[in-house]
């Protein structure tokens, strides 16, 4: 309280988001980015063929915590964009003879397309029942293409080499780095890779720290107060949805050019596209962005290390995610963070206070 | 004509089954608002222990489920108590990951013990045996029994749940959690109890699936499914809209494979998102949400 007749310092707030680390962790991501997409001129194959993998589990996690995470849509069934996508790109390429490069992004606006009318029927269940009515869709994608005879019906069918090697810049690759034709496929996968995974968490990252961002933080903070606050819950999680689904089956058809192979139980396996998913999700910390690269890689190195044990490596796996879930409901990030208050992605508004104490 | 006539009593059989799938669900989801997603991998861990029962004891099936149901029922009770009641609470997120989790721990610790082989409860004559309806149609007396128990499981259920002091804490619960608690009702008890005869409802399910067909570790959540299925279409929180939601589906799945056999299950799910667009709180709705 200013009681003594001197008038009160002039204040001005600002609303900011980043702090110190968060900036010094943008330069550092964009090194990092550089640094990636330079690889391919030393790395050896296997190297790029696990970092493919790594980037595509780490997008497929990204939009599962942008669904689970914020706008609090539980999905169990995001295996149906990604066997979508990987069957829309064979589609494309086999029948209509496109180029795999531009079958990518056709694959992510048809997947969007059909998440419309699939939101339609799975957003009047709610909650829990949600998470099992989206498993009932992906298994009705997954019997429907079953059916298409000529994809293979149910065992599935191959790109040949021909159509895989045909992708644009293939070539140039092989000159400019002297390399042989599968070696080329892989890099211009890893491109691919790199720039949807990047792409991926640059789009998350922009609408979290958007206007529909803090609305999406306040549903999942509590949905009720913010549909009292004016915020169009319906919206904003259709909107959600249909994105993430948009993103997911970019990354399916990445997915499939690069195994080169499709069958229906594989492209649209609730282990290998949703469980591995929501365990990468939960281990590193569900509702922030740094969660998911935690946890995905920890998953790689268990993967790396354990998948051999098999049926004991699944069952370590859920054991792992039960505890974490009991006694580390906010995962490793959240664990972290709420020690060190370190935020590498922020989203979260601070008030500061210029000419004042500092932050509030 | 009797083709289709024959396949819809055998879908209004398939049913019972799929009822039977339903009802602990259903009942889980009433008292406690669960929704397990280990439910179908309880049933087809109940249909080995079912099996492991009948080989090493050399009984019958029947005999073995009646041998399996105490040991299932304190396995249901144990479950939710030390693990399932720890995860309920405003939050969805935990009941669901922790039972997804559990779903594949039960699924791939199956898989280490009995491999993936394909099994089968083997009870004798009664397997293949039928009764002539005349026309040419003939049911089996193993689906007949199916839906018969899926009836009696039903009425009990229904009994329980409406006529004893049991039934009352059930409700209460469902009702006002914690009004129920300052009557003094140990909710952690109630839950466990009503789980407990979840896995009761269960076990007798997994009985007809092995005598019915091969089963195997991975089965279990396509009968999760079925048994989600038949409860939405059936409506929330009613037992006997879970029968007639059962019986929905099956009629739903063997019309779709008198058309062509591929369809069975897609036309199941079909039927289902249609009933979930028309009608979204189901065919007979009693609880909100």
């Amino acid at each position: 309280m200013t009681g003594d007749g001197a008038p009160p310092t002039p204040q001005t707030f600002r609303i900011e988001t980043a702090g110190g680390a968060a900036r010094a962790a943008a330069a550092g991501a964009c090194v990092i980015l550089l640094l990636l997409a330079a690889l391919p001129a030393f790395a050896g194959r296997d190297l790029i063929e696990d970092l493919i993998f790594l980037f595509y589990m780490l997008a497929l996690a990204q939009c599962w915590n942008l669904l689970a995470g914020y706008a609090g849509l539980i999905s169990v069934g995001q295996q149906a964009f990604v066997g979508l996508g990987g069957y829309l790109l064979f589609a494309l390429t086999l029948w209509g003879g496109l180029d795999p490069l531009f079958a990518i992004p056709i694959a992510g606006a048809v997947s969007a397309l059909l998440a419309l009318p699939t939101a339609l029927v799975v957003f009047r269940l709610r909650g829990a029942y949600f998470a099992i009515g989206t498993w009932v869709v992906a298994e009705v994608y997954r019997l429907a293409f079953a059916q298409i005879k000529d994809l293979g019906g149910g065992t599935g069918t191959a790109l040949a080499p021909s159509v895989t090697s045909a992708a644009l810049g293939i070539d140039r690759v092989k000159s400019l780095l002297d390399v042989r034709t599968p070696a080329a496929r892989d890099i211009v996968s890893y491109w691919i890779a790199l720039a949807l995974m990047a792409g991926t968490l640059a789009v998350i990252y922009a609408i979290l720290r958007s206007r529909r961002g803090l609305a999406l933080g306040a549903i999942r903070d509590q949905e009720a107060a913010a549909a009292g606050l004016g915020v169009d819950i319906y919206r904003i999680k259709l909107a959600v949805y249909v994105a993430s689904a948009a993103m997911t089956g970019m990354v399916g058809a990445l997915i499939y050019l690069q195994k080169a192979r499709i069958s229906p139980d594989a492209a649209f396996s609730v282990l290998d596209w949703t469980a591995y998913v929501i365990f990468i999700v939960v281990i590193g910390g569900i509702g922030t962005m740094e969660g998911p690269v935690v946890g995905t890689i920890i998953f790689y190195l268990m993967q790396h290390y354990l998948a051999d044990f098999g049926a004991s490596y699944l069952i370590l796996l859920g054991t792992l995610g039960i505890i974490v879930m009991l006694f580390a409901p906010r995962g490793i990030w959240g664990f972290v963070s709420e020690r060190t208050n370190l935020t590498l992605f922020p989203t979260r508004r601070r008030l500061v206070v210029d000419g004042g104490d500092g932050e509030a | 004509m009797t083709g289709w006539l024959d396949a819809l009593i055998q879908g209004i059989l398939l049913g019972g089954l799929y009822a039977l799938f339903a009802a602990g669900l259903s009942l889980i989801f009433g008292v406690m608002r669960l929704v397990n997603l280990a439910h179908g991998d309880l049933i087809v861990l109940a249909a080995f222990a079912i099996l492991v029962l009948a080989e090493r004891l050399g009984l019958d099936p029947f005999a073995a489920t009646l041998a399996a149901l105490p040991v299932m029922f304190v396995a249901g009770f144990a479950l939710q108590y030390v693990l399932l009641n720890r995860t309920l609470g405003r939050d969805l997120l935990p009941p669901l990951l922790v039972t997804f989790g559990l779903s594949i721990i039960i699924q791939n610790g199956l898989l280490q013990f009995f491999s993936a082989d394909s099994q089968r409860l083997r009870s004798g004559a009664i397997e293949t045996a039928s009764i002539a309806l005349g026309g040419g149609i003939a049911v089996g007396v193993v689906p007949l029994l199916t839906l018969l128990s899926a009836i009696s499981v039903i009425v009990i259920l229904n009994l329980v749940f409406y006529r004893t002091p049991l039934g009352r804490a059930f409700r209460a619960t469902s009702d006002d959690l914690e009004v129920a608690q300052l009557m003094g009702i140990d909710h952690s008890r109630i839950f466990a109890i009503a789980m407990g005869l979840a896995c009761i409802m269960v076990t007798v399910a997994a009985l007809y699936l092995g005598l019915r067909a091969n089963f195997d570790p991975t089965i279990g959540p396509a009968r999760l499914l079925y048994a989600f299925e038949a409860v939405i279409i059936g409506g929330l929180g009613s037992f006997w809209g879970t029968l007639a939601g059962g019986i929905v589906l099956g009629l739903a799945q063997s019309i779709g494979a008198r058309i062509d056999p591929e369809w069975q299950i897609l036309s199941g799910h079909l039927a289902f998102l249609v009933v979930l667009a028309l009608r979204p709180r189901g065919l007979f709705p009693r609880a909100l949400d």
